[in-house]
């Protein structure tokens, strides 16, 4: 067999995966979740352009509807990888979702359902059923049950609304070995544990990071799009972001994320968007919008309610009614106090493997994946990059999966 | 035209009634079918799992044109995909039953709206034929323009996936801008060792390398054709050859800004002022030298004429890295000092680690500021700088200063394609007015004459459409390499600032889509974002009137014109997008899968109640990539919208001719709303210009109603994103407030 494996079906993973398989290559897809399509599903908007993700999505997802040459595990984990370029013996793990592919997503199932769970797509800021559907973009368009919530046999509600036998408690983890050419590792990135950030008063609810900020922009989210105080809904008057919160810190992560940057630029307007009059203050080492993007910074520099201050974030303390940041302001010398109604923390991007590692996979001291002949990184597993520049990584990445295939 | 033979067709029609459809009269559903287009509809309450098989078997016995009326189009695609058959889809799950609310009153306007559903698909199906792909004989080999550290990489990794290359460059020697350099950037962890250029090797392997051809001093006389069949005639030393090739690699790389034009930073008044690529020539020599005296203190001044509104408004990527590398040769070269002042330090990602390695140095003084003045006093070069990050006003005394200047596309200043050189006859696109400003004729026939690189002989220009600053980027975030050229694609500097680590990356990805679009060409498949598809336009060229607008609006170069103005269309540049099938007038061109014909009659098929019901009825056109789908996402948060529409996806609403408006007029429908992507600047539409085409033509609408003496606010346009599904509803329902505002079309019932 002359197949490419790619592990990891975020925004990486696909676009190697469907890059192969439309030069004419039979590709498989190994994800984790239950559905493609990773990091970028949750987020409200690129920048620059501001445009939706799941616009792209769309695309992808219809181009893999399309192409028989691409065969996708969900739910899946390599459990083992042996042999060499040319030739891999690989080890995927099925994990059970509990729903088969009788499932129509009708949602009858999440009517009847009595339990709730803490939805990690929204970083637990709201709850969904036991069984659910991950979000409405979700690919493939199967509903899910969470095995550490759902009662199953004690309950079996959702097996009797049911009316296409989509559903079996019995599921068992499955493995399956595949042999393959190449492999190209696109593992991606988690979001940097905030509760590091000490000094950051990450437990409060009213400091969150980043990527929580995206879902609570996204009319899919928790608020349905509004931006709140988390603590008591209250309409945002003012919001600091902390720069490299966790990045470029060698008590932390030592390197830069890359995305930070601009992302809270893009967040900037997420708020600024909805409120006319709240004041946004950015807290920054350096502002990183490179080639094109600092026109994007521009444009944002220019709204007068954008406050950028150079400075590192020393502390953020609780106070009556909002959250003082402070921070020493590099260009003036002066420690400033600034009350805000929220904080949101630049978080940085950490390689997927400080969870969990692939056997049979390199990792470097940060935990990006080292390649070696026939397996190729792509994306953030390789290193912190943009979405554009992970697609770009990803098409190589795919160029050097068919060299190796070529090879044979 | 010739009329092929054609297999005769047998319908099948098979109605789902899981998911809630079965709360619509499917007996009646099924009645539309029997009388109207006498075929036996058959149901299951399961289709997309056991009753495939029903249609499987129908399948063996004959049937070869399906009409599923089930779920969404968007959903179940590959259970619904039957090879050599027809299938067209009436989505009666998130377009009735989810997105309509259901009760004793509303319940016969929910059926008429799924039983026009089912009418539309059918008549669709039996409209449509299954295409034929176009097959010529293609060329899989592939040329690289520019024999720099991007087109060296790219035409190797082309080489290294089995095909063959042609390697061109217009200078005697390979190498580019990396071959003169001294050291080059760390490449491996832990990114503090700086070292030897790795463009030598790869000229190495290039000469080497039994696929690859090189040629030298030479440069492109005319490249004819389309991917799969690109003639390429290139003049070395003025002696021509021919060859041909399947896709391009553009790798012409950049030009450093012009530094005469910094003269407030000293540079042509002071000799000691220099450019980072004066610097690169100074270090090859072994010792920084300037004036015959050894260097021992620099000055190193980023953004030199960047992210600066008078000089180049963008970042060029790189020249903090470079920098810092070179105030790393003042200390190994020179045992010197240097000063670094910029604005942001921007070493992105894993570069933190070298910028790190080099804050280590004593000898190398880093600071953010604001270079005030520059003067030369007692043989050195004094640099005042503010807003330093020791809080107050530094002056250095320095033996050199070194300007960071940036990198400029070398498309940059050329003349790409006629729409971004409008002169003042032209309607400049929304997405490029700002960007390129009007000049008179004169002047553009004047650029249009000076040299170019790729020379493509397309009627609408010679280059790849860029975007900002000369740059011809994707503009599409999620497809970096997708360019408005079928099978051409730019690869490094040419398309944004990089350094030289992220130019062979880029490489290896413009590679794969040359490759990818050799492949899919060889097949008659068109590439992103209908990949596959092999329906391609037909036209039917005896009607054409040469009214050009196709010639014109294709945003894809793919139609010539010969000396009349009658278009020539090379069906391997075609990205299927329907625009030309928009704009034509005469309604000349069609698709197999997407006719003229099929589209009126999918208009004529929804039934308009009679004036006294008191109903209206109204027409949506939907971008099938971004309106379409969000309405699916509305219907899944089964949010409700108004029964008396009827939706129509299209592939892009550039495709909706005026002639689909007129003929729902006529047919008494009373409102026409039409739903695309965002056009301007920051485009959405997966096909550049469909969305704005489509908005310009609605002057034509409006002509059209004015003669039909129809109020022109029956028609609206509007753009959505795909994630705007929590509004749609509403817009849906102020749409057919204001229609019914209105009253009712006054053609009804004629």
């Amino acid at each position: 067999m002359s197949t490419i494996l790619v592990i990891g079906g975020g925004i990486a993973g696909l676009t190697a995966a469907i890059e192969a398989a439309e030069t004419g290559y039979d590709v498989i897809i190994v994800e984790k979740n239950p559905y493609l399509g990773g990091r970028v599903a949750q987020l409200r908007k690129y920048f620059p352009k501001l445009c939706p993700p799941y616009c792209g999505l769309e695309i992808f997802f219809k181009r893999i509807k399309s192409n028989p040459k691409v065969k996708i595990f969900t739910m899946a984990e390599v459990v083992s990888i042996e042999g060499e370029a040319g030739n891999f013996d690989v080890t995927i793990k099925i994990n059970p979702r509990y729903v088969n592919d009788n499932c129509t997503a009708c949602n009858e199932c999440v009517e009847v359902c009595p339990v709730e769970r803490p939805n990690e797509f929204n970083f637990g800021m709201d709850k969904t059923k036991a069984i659910y559907l991950p979000h409405e973009m979700a690919f493939p368009l199967k509903y899910v049950i969470d095995p550490e919530y759902c009662k199953k046999d004690e309950c079996k509600a959702c097996l009797s609304a049911c009316k296409y036998s989509a559903i079996d408690f019995n599921m068992e983890p499955k493995t399956m070995k595949v042999n393959v050419s190449s492999i190209v590792v696109a593992t991606g990135w988690k979001p940097y544990d905030a509760s590091n950030l000490d000094n950051l008063l990450p437990e409060h609810p009213d400091v969150i990071t980043n990527m929580m900020m995206e879902r609570l922009a996204a009319y899919n989210g928790p608020t349905k799009g509004k931006i709140v105080r988390p603590s008591d809904g209250k309409e945002i008057e003012s919001i600091a972001f902390v720069q490299c919160a966790g990045s470029r810190d060698e008590n932390h992560l030592p390197y830069c994320s890359a995305v930070c940057c601009l992302a809270t630029l893009k967040q900037a307007t997420y708020v600024r968007e909805q409120y006319p009059d709240a004041k946004v203050y950015i807290f920054y080492i350096d502002i990183r919008a490179l080639g094109r993007y600092e026109d994007f910074f521009a444009k944002v520099q220019a709204d007068e309610n954008v406050v950028l201050i150079k400075g590192k974030v020393a502390k953020i303390e609780e106070s009556e009614d909002g959250l003082i940041v402070i921070a020493e302001d590099t260009a003036t010398g002066v420690k400033t106090r600034q009350k805000v109604d929220m904080v949101v923390l630049a978080t940085g991007m950490q390689p997927s493997s400080s969870e969990y590692k692939i056997p049979g996979i390199e990792y470097d001291d940060y935990g990006f994946v080292v390649p070696k002949d026939g397996i190729i990184a792509a994306g953030v597993a390789r290193k912190p990059a943009d979405v554009a520049s992970c697609n770009e990584d990803a098409t190589g990445a795919a160029l050097k999966a068919i060299q190796v295939v070529r090879r044979r | 035209m010739a009329e092929e033979e054609k297999v005769e067709k047998k319908l099948g029609v098979y109605i789902c009634t899981g998911c809630d459809i079965d709360l619509l009269d499917i007996e009646r559903l099924k009645k539309v079918a029997q009388e109207e287009y006498n075929v036996e509809a058959k149901v299951h309450p399961h289709l997309c799992g056991e009753g495939v098989k029903i249609i499987e078997d129908d399948i063996a016995n004959g049937v070869n044109t399906i009409v599923i009326a089930a779920c969404s189009p968007r959903v179940n695609t590959d259970v619904f995909n039957f090879e050599n058959c027809i299938v067209e889809r009436a989505n009666l799950r998130e377009g009735v039953v989810w997105c309509q609310e259901i009760n004793e009153e509303t319940k016969e306007e929910v059926q008429r709206m799924a039983e026009d559903y089912l009418r539309m698909a059918i008549v669709k199906a039996q409209k449509s034929e299954l295409p034929e792909p176009y097959i010529e004989e293609t060329s899989k080999d592939i040329l690289v323009v520019g024999g720099g550290i991007t087109g060296l990489t790219a035409a190797l990794e082309i080489a290294k996936a089995g095909y063959n290359a042609y390697l061109v460059e217009k200078e005697d020697e390979l190498g580019g801008w990396m071959a003169k350099y001294y050291k080059s950037l760390p490449t491996k962890p832990p990114y503090t060792e700086i070292e030897d250029p790795i463009v030598f090797k790869k000229i190495e392997e290039v000469k080497n390398n039994d696929r690859i051809k090189v040629y030298t001093s030479t440069i492109i006389e005319e490249i004819n054709g389309q991917p799969g069949m690109f003639d390429v005639k290139v003049s070395r030393n003025g002696s021509v050859e021919e060859f041909r090739v399947g896709a391009i690699v553009v790798a012409t790389g950049w030009k450093p800004y012009e530094a005469e034009k910094l003269e407030e930073l000293g540079y042509g008044k002071y000799p000691g002022v220099i450019t980072n690529v004066e610097m690169e020539e100074l270090a090859k020599n072994g010792k920084i030298v300037v004036n015959g005296k050894e260097v021992k203190s620099v000055a190193f001044i980023q953004c030199a004429g960047q992210r600066d509104e008078n000089h180049l408004p963008y970042c060029s990527s790189v020249c903090c890295l470079v920098t810092l590398k070179q105030a790393k040769y003042v200390r190994m070269l020179n045992d010197g000092i240097a000063y670094v002042f910029y604005k942001d330090m921007r070493t992105l990602g894993l570069w933190e680690d070298f910028y790190k390695s080099i804050q280590e140095d004593e000898g190398i003084f880093l600071t953010k500021g604001d270079v005030k003045n520059i003067y030369e006093e007692d043989g050195k070069l004094v640099v005042e700088v503010e807003n330093t990050l020791l809080g107050e006003p530094i002056t250095v005394k320095v033996d050199l200063v070194v300007l960071a200047t940036g990198m400029v596309s070398t498309l940059k200043g050329l003349y790409t394609v006629k729409e971004e050189f409008p002169d003042e006859k032209a309607v400049p696109y929304k997405h490029i007015v700002d960007l390129h400003p009007i000049k008179s004729e004169e002047e553009v026939e004047e650029l249009a004459k000076k040299g170019h690189i790729l020379n493509l002989q397309y009627r609408q220009g010679p280059e790849l459409p860029t975007l900002r600053y000369g740059f011809p980027d994707s503009h599409y975030i999620c497809f970096p390499y997708e360019s408005r050229r079928l099978g051409i694609y730019a690869a490094g500097c040419v398309r944004a600032p990089m350094d030289a680590v992220a130019c062979m990356d880029d490489a290896a990805g413009a590679a794969l889509k040359a490759i990818q679009a050799v492949e899919l060409v060889s097949k008659g498949m068109t590439t992103f974002p209908r990949t596959g598809d092999i329906d391609y336009p037909q036209f039917f060229l005896q009607r054409c009137t040469q009214c050009k607008r196709c010639t014109e609006e294709c945003p894809f170069g793919a139609l010539d014109e010969d000396e009349k103005g009658t278009p020539m269309p090379n069906p391997l540049r075609c990205r299927r997008c329907g625009i030309c099938f928009g704009a034509c007038p005469e309604r000349i061109i069609s698709f197999k899968q997407y006719s003229i014909d099929a589209a009126t009659s999918m208009v004529k098929a929804i039934h308009v109640p009679p004036e006294e019901e008191g109903v209206p009825r109204i027409l949506i056109f939907a971008c099938e990539n971004d309106a379409y789908p969000a309405l699916d996402m509305a219907a899944m948060n089964r949010m409700k919208y108004s029964p008396y529409v009827r939706v129509i996806p299209v592939r892009c609403l550039g495709s909706v001719n005026v002639v689909f408006i007129a003929d729902a007029m006529s047919r008494g429908i009373d409102g026409v709303l039409m739903l695309g992507c965002k056009f301007g600047e920051d485009y959405q539409c997966h096909f550049i210009r469909g969305s704005e085409l489509a908005n310009r033509r609605m002057e034509n609408i409006k002509e059209t109603l004015d003669r039909l003496m129809i109020e022109s606010e029956r028609v609206k346009i509007l753009e959505v994103e795909i994630t705007d599904f929590d509004k749609l509803p509403k817009i849906i329902d102020d749409f057919v407030e204001e229609i019914k505002e209105l009253g009712f079309n006054p053609f009804k019932g004629f």
